[in-house]
């Protein structure tokens, strides 16, 4: 017989915040471990893809302390294997967009030394400042 | 043919290499490039969140400014937008699924952009100049090559954003060969390799250069093993993960032997046999030129 | 007969003011009583020093101006905006090059631009503020400073941009550049700097020192423009 996870309000109410911001259905997952598969960020990462995806089905809000989602940089390589095709990207973004609409930045331009952003092509600066500053 | 074209800001400084090949390159197939008047940024990166309208305004901004292009006598069309960077092309095609898909959004984009003389329709199509060239035809192409690259084995790097998602990749996602065919058609050997579409850590090369570096390492390695002489891509942000920071690579590792990396436009024009000072290799952090005058400009 | 004074409702700061039709917002703010120390400056649309921001009756667009060169409506609800917070580096122009990397130094948070627009919109010279910050994301520095030529720094570009840019700052280093290295020089002016260098004049200059006044106003007006 199958076991039914209920959610009590508040983790329902988180993971439904993620849902109606990248429009995927997390319940979808199966937790087959082919976006952590194919990452090519997994190992630098603290919890894999499909650890981000677990947590966020169960609406744990502690995913938002995880490193993961700023070390994704959108590369779409889960997306395009996932077997449900969800699309995990869009759930990373998600996640990032919680923290950045509260001003939680992961990255501050004025810190980089100004050797170094001479180097950098702005591609990059507007890239890394739109997914990574609010 | 005279087609619209976006640059972006890259081809303009740092990437001036690819637009100068790909003019030149464009113009000994009769393709005109008509570059696309008071153009903006695109936003390199597209906004996945439901809600965020914000950053599809830069895109769509863009397409609006398409739509007097033909009347105009500027260009041959104006339903088309030629692109040469990977990740503009990616970001166009998803801001366009989006307001395709969401006529509301659209609309609200229009609303707000009411300073601009025209709306946007959702009509114009985003082309990379890969598949302009394979509808003009790889065979077409190869009666234009001028310069043997016989025996010149060619890496052909897709990334990530020329074919992923699959809505607006250009080729299969896993296994992509449009590259491979233009590479074919120009005389050189196209080289078997799978880190072919793997990331090289984009936008990371601004706060975790760790990371890049070890993903550029994997993928330079991996076009050594199968004895690759050069690099080719169509992405400015690839392009510097993959040649500027090979400085960085050597650094650390005395006894890396740095490959050059180019971008497909470029190849094209020294296939074609154009002037030298078409190939734009100004830019270039690894020196193609001694490889070159090894294996081609005998 | 007298002529009637037709009078208008402006809501200074939220209180209603009955003002004469026809006045600039500065001679409201007057009229009511005010006593402008900041946010007024030359009156004739030159300093940028009276910028403000309003919104008219019937009409939701929040809109900015300068105090001296905005008449009022009726209905008009208005405040002085005296000062903008900005970011202004510091540099040498001595010591700078004309080029995107500079701004990639300086003015890095022109990347963050999202072409909204919102700069234009707000502008009261009717600059394509957005037009050149995307100039300059793209290193187009000669463009961008031709596109700003106009901007008085009053600052509400910079106030309603949503990416935190200063528009203005960035716009005043590009004019900057664009005057010490990129505009044509005059070879002309060049040549004479040198003539005068090298004392082709010192011999008439040294005449004119040891004349007297009546001498040096009859030669004054004796003197042949030559007009081409």
């Amino acid at each position: 017989m199958a076991k039914k996870i209920k959610l009590d309000d508040k983790t329902q109410a988180f993971q439904k915040l993620v849902e109606d911001l990248c429009g995927q259905n997390t319940a979808k997952c199966d937790q087959c471990g082919t976006c952590s598969g194919g990452c090519p960020f997994v190992e630098d990462m603290d919890i894999t893809p499909a650890e981000l995806m677990r947590k966020v089905m169960l609406g744990q809000e502690d995913v938002l302390e995880s490193e993961t989602m700023w070390i994704c940089a959108t590369c779409n390589t889960c997306t395009v294997r996932c077997p449900r095709k969800l699309d995990v990207s869009k759930i990373a973004e998600a996640l990032r967009q919680i923290r950045l609409r509260n001003e939680i930045d992961q990255l501050d331009i004025g810190k980089i030394s100004r050797e170094e952003i001479k180097e950098l092509p702005q591609i990059a600066l507007i890239a890394a400042l739109r997914k990574l500053s609010s | 043919m005279k087609i619209p074209y976006f640059p972006g800001c890259s081809l303009k400084t740092y990437a001036s290499g690819f637009e100068k090949s790909a003019i030149a390159a464009g113009k000994a197939l009769d393709i005109e490039l008509v570059e696309l008047p008071r153009w903006n940024c695109c936003g390199v990166v597209s906004s996945l969140t439901k809600d965020d309208l914000m950053h599809h305004l830069a895109p769509v901004r863009n397409l609006m400014r398409l739509s007097d292009m033909k009347t105009s006598g500027l260009a041959d069309e104006d339903k088309r937008l030629l692109v040469l960077c990977s990740m503009c092309m990616n970001t166009f095609k998803r801001t366009n699924l989006k307001v395709r898909e969401n006529s509301e959004d659209l609309a609200t984009l229009n609303d707000f952009m009411y300073l601009e003389e025209a709306k946007y329709d959702g009509s114009v199509d985003i082309v990379h100049f890969l598949e302009l060239l394979k509808e003009y035809g790889f065979d077409k192409i190869s009666e234009s090559v001028n310069t043997s690259l016989a025996g010149l084995k060619v890496a052909p790097y897709y990334g990530c954003m020329l074919i992923r998602p699959k809505e607006v990749g250009i080729d299969d996602a896993e296994e992509p060969t449009i590259f491979e065919n233009l590479i074919s058609s120009l005389g050189a050997e196209p080289v078997s390799w799978h880190a072919k579409n793997q990331c090289c850590g984009s936008y990371l090369t601004v706060n975790k250069q760790d990371t890049v570096i070890k993903l550029t390492r994997r993928i330079l390695d991996n076009a050594q093993q199968e004895k690759a002489d050069v690099i080719v891509t169509s992405c400015p942000l690839c392009a510097f993960n993959l040649d500027s920071r090979q400085a960085l690579l050597q650094e650390t590792n005395p006894g890396f032997e740095p490959i050059p990396v180019l971008y497909f436009t470029q190849l094209m024009a020294i296939a074609f046999g154009l002037d030298a000072a078409t190939y734009g290799f100004e830019k270039n952090k690894v020196d193609p030129m001694p490889l070159l005058n090894k294996k081609v400009f005998i | 007969m007298s002529i009637e004074k037709k009078m208008v409702t402006v809501y200074i700061m939220g209180e209603p003011q009955q003002v004469p039709e026809g006045s600039t917002i500065i001679m409201a703010w007057e009229y009511a009583g005010f006593q402008l120390k900041k946010g007024i400056g030359c009156r004739e649309g030159f300093c940028g020093a009276c910028a403000t921001v309003y919104r008219e009756k019937g009409d939701y667009k929040l809109k900015g101006g300068l105090a001296c060169q905005t008449v009022v409506t009726d209905g008009m609800s208005l405040v002085q905006i005296p000062f903008v917070p900005s970011e202004k580096p510091q540099y040498d122009l001595k010591n700078l090059e004309p080029n995107i990397d500079t701004f990639k130094e300086l003015f890095p948070t022109i990347f963050r631009c999202v072409a909204c627009n919102t700069c234009t919109k707000a502008c009261p010279q009717d600059i394509k503020v957005m037009d050149y910050i995307q100039q300059l994301k793209r290193g187009d520095i000669a463009a961008a400073a031709d596109t700003s030529f106009d901007c008085i720094r009053c600052g509400l570009c910079a106030l309603r941009c949503p990416a935190d840019i200063v528009q203005f700052n960035a716009a005043t280093l590009a004019q900057r550049l664009y005057g010490k290295y990129l505009a044509l020089r005059s070879p002309e002016l060049e040549n004479r700097l040198k003539e005068i260098d090298d004392g082709k004049f010192d011999a008439e200059i040294a005449e004119l020192n040891n004349m007297g006044h009546d001498d040096l106003v009859t030669k004054y007006y004796s003197r042949q423009i030559k007009i081409k």
